[in-house]
């Protein structure tokens, strides 16, 4: 039996220069190989880094993270399923290195009321400070000022609220409520901030006062409804979420951002899969082609293959020959594909704006700019599956071309 | 790999509904070191005789025996292996691989048996220059006449001393010069190396080399002497 090893050379010869017999097909296909390679990375890269955004945001604008809250709370969001203010050991290990930020926050329904309108709302009760490292607020707002400390008495709403109750900045609005007993709880507010989030539905629902001052209208001194954690990779949250999990006291209950938005815990999930499946629709166009230039190539010489044959090498070698050759093809158009890749997303790094079309885009709750995110496991997801469909598809052409008849072979025209 | 025995070697053709006879029971035994010319008009059978031989095409009955060897039952690899390491082919209309060069051509079969660089080199260009073909190494075929091209393959198949040489009319494109050195070349080699040969040929000057002549017709024996 003579292996592969020994035969390396002059397969590989026979295999490049008969690679560069055709140019025009050659290239033709090089072409549409690379393409293909490209547009399979580009666009995960682009998806990547649309749900990288929307998951960031969608994290960011409320769940952080992990969050720490009552066991009713996520059914029940009213002011009775609040939780004390951290303390002890569970305020030990938030404040202890690592833990990136958190903050304290109370969440109510409320309505808030205009001289014209009024509407329903989420009231969210933050701590400045604490909160800017969070959610990045700060930066949105558009007209006026953040709030300044636990106490501020001022309220934050967004542009499009404001719309809503024919309202703005300086002008002063009411916000009702309910207090544990069912009382209404209710209170005149100053406008000292107008925040424009990405998205819509945030500017219309969510305004934000501060922490002490709802306490103090709740009647729920030293209570909040929630802890909101936040670390560095929403990827990687499972060691803070054991950590707080520990130092949490019974009766409380921890859950990472995967629990609670599960439609973004299901976005992320699927990613894998779609990327996955678009890679494989473009190889199986791809593969047509392939097949196609195999074909040709075997068929075009035929009476050599006949020849090699005839002269006593094995058909394992032939098959082997024709298999690098298409493996040559394969590396060649995948080292293209990824150079265009990578020239085509630098430049992007610095964001991809799509505002032209970003009305669309705010539904799917995603900014108008796009920062491709390239990961070295979508670029090998791509490497590997058209290198080993495209040598499982080139098995069947070749198999056949190494059981060719080495006479009939010799004698075709 | 010695003397060569066939027996009973029938071998037809379907054209359509057409079945054409290329070997009628053919029985012929050739020894060691023997030089051969098959010799008959075109359609004899001549070609179908030496593919048979060669382990090329499998007969539809009959027995085919080289040495131990029960070539006509051989598994596609082993008959290939065989004719790697004990046969030299030269065919009758295609023989060299576009993509090599002449030199690369008269290495391949070497190469494809494991010949180390340097020994297969030396082999191959001493080849050329014995078949007139110096400085033409680096020459694809479709760089070289028809006559080159013949004389490139005729080198091959005898560069590595294979046992048993099968050449299809290896002169047809040579001017008598250049046929008449190739016949004395395969003689020393047979001389002096008991390289067995079996020469299809319809050139009379050919056949004045051979040390017994086969005569074929409709793919029957009609004649065998010796010269
Ligand atoms: N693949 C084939 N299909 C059909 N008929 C064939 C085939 N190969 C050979 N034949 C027929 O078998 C017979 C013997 O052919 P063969 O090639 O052996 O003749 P030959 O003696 O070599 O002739 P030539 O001197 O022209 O080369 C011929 O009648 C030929 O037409
Ligand atoms: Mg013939």
């Amino acid at each position: 039996m003579t292996g592969l090893g020994s035969h390396f050379k002059i397969i590989l010869t026979l295999s490049w220069r008969n690679l560069w017999r055709n140019h025009r097909r050659t290239a033709i296909m090089l072409g549409a190989i690379s393409v293909g390679v490209w547009a399979m990375i580009f666009m995960t890269s682009l998806m990547r880094g649309m749900v990288d955004d929307m998951l960031n945001q969608g994290i960011r604008n409320l769940p952080g993270h992990i969050q720490i809250q009552h066991p009713d709370f996520l059914d029940d969001p009213s002011v009775v399923n609040s939780i004390g203010e951290p303390g002890g050991e569970l305020l030990t290990a938030l404040t202890q290195n690592g833990t990136r930020s958190w903050a304290n926050r109370i969440r109510v329904p409320a309505v808030i009321a205009s001289e014209r309108e009024s509407r329903g709302i989420n009231l969210i009760g933050i701590e400045p400070a604490a909160e800017a490292d969070i959610t990045g607020l700060p930066a949105q707002i558009s007209a006026g000022r953040f709030l300044e400390s636990n106490q501020d008495k001022g309220v934050i709403i967004g542009a499009k609220l404001a719309e809503r109750l024919e309202t703005r900045l300086g002008k002063r609005v009411v916000i009702m409520s309910q207090d544990p007993d069912n009382n209404i709880a209710e209170r005149g507010f100053r406008i000292v901030g107008i925040y424009q989030a990405e998205l819509a539905a945030q500017e219309e629902f969510n305004v934000f006062a501060a922490r002490a001052t709802l306490q103090k209208l709740l009647k729920i001194e030293g209570l909040v409804s929630q802890i909101v954690l936040v670390d560095h990779d929403y990827r990687d949250v499972e060691s803070l979420y054991r950590r707080v999990e520990a130092a949490t006291p019974d009766g409380l209950e921890v859950k990472p951002w995967y629990e609670i938005d599960t439609y973004l815990a299901a976005m992320f999930n699927l990613m894998d899969g779609f990327v996955l499946v678009w890679v494989i629709i473009i190889f199986l166009a791809l593969s047509f082609g392939l097949v196609n230039t195999l074909v040709m190539a075997i068929f075009e010489r035929v009476r050599e293959i006949g020849l090699i044959q005839a002269l006593g090498m094995r058909p394992g070698l032939i098959l082997y020959q024709i298999l690098l050759e298409s493996l040559l093809l394969l590396l060649i158009g995948l080292a293209l594909g990824n150079l265009l890749a990578l020239v085509t997303i630098k430049p992007l790094e610095s964001g991809l704006d799509l505002s032209a079309v970003a009305e669309g885009m705010a539904m799917m709750g995603v900014g108008s700019v796009i920062y491709p995110s390239l990961t070295l496991y979508d670029v090998l997801l791509a490497n590997v599956v058209v290198v080993l469909l495209g040598i499982l598809t080139s098995i069947l052409p070749a198999w056949r071309a190494s059981q060719l008849d080495p006479v009939r072979a010799l004698n075709t025209h | 790999m010695s003397a060569i025995r066939c027996r009973q070697l029938c071998k037809t053709f379907k054209q359509g509904d057409e079945i054409i006879t290329g070997l009628d029971h053919i029985d012929l035994d050739i020894e060691t070191g023997e030089f051969v010319c098959l010799s008959g008009p075109s359609g004899s059978g001549k070609t179908t005789l030496l593919n048979a031989i060669g382990g090329l095409d499998t007969p539809d009955s009959g027995e085919i025996h080289m040495g131990d060897i029960r070539v006509d039952k051989l598994e596609r690899g082993p008959l290939a292996d065989m004719r790697l390491h004990h046969i030299g082919f030269v065919f009758q209309a295609y023989n060299l691989i576009p993509v090599l060069s002449a030199q690369e051509n008269v290495e391949f079969v070497m190469e494809v048996q494991g010949v180390p660089v340097a020994e297969r080199a030396r082999k191959a260009l001493d080849i050329l220059k014995e078949v007139g073909l110096e400085g033409m190494e680096d020459r694809r075929p479709a760089q070289l006449s028809g006559g080159q091209q013949q004389r490139v393959a005729v080198a091959r198949a005898i560069v590595s001393h294979p046992d048993l040489v099968l050449a299809d009319e290896p002169t047809a494109n040579l001017d008598s010069v250049s046929a008449a050195h190739l016949m004395g070349l395969f003689q020393e080699l047979n001389e002096n190396h008991r390289i067995t040969f079996i020469i299809s040929t319809h050139d009379k000057r050919v056949m004045s080399y051979a040390k017994r002549l086969i005569k074929m017709r409709d793919g029957k024996i009609i004649g065998d002497e010796a010269q």
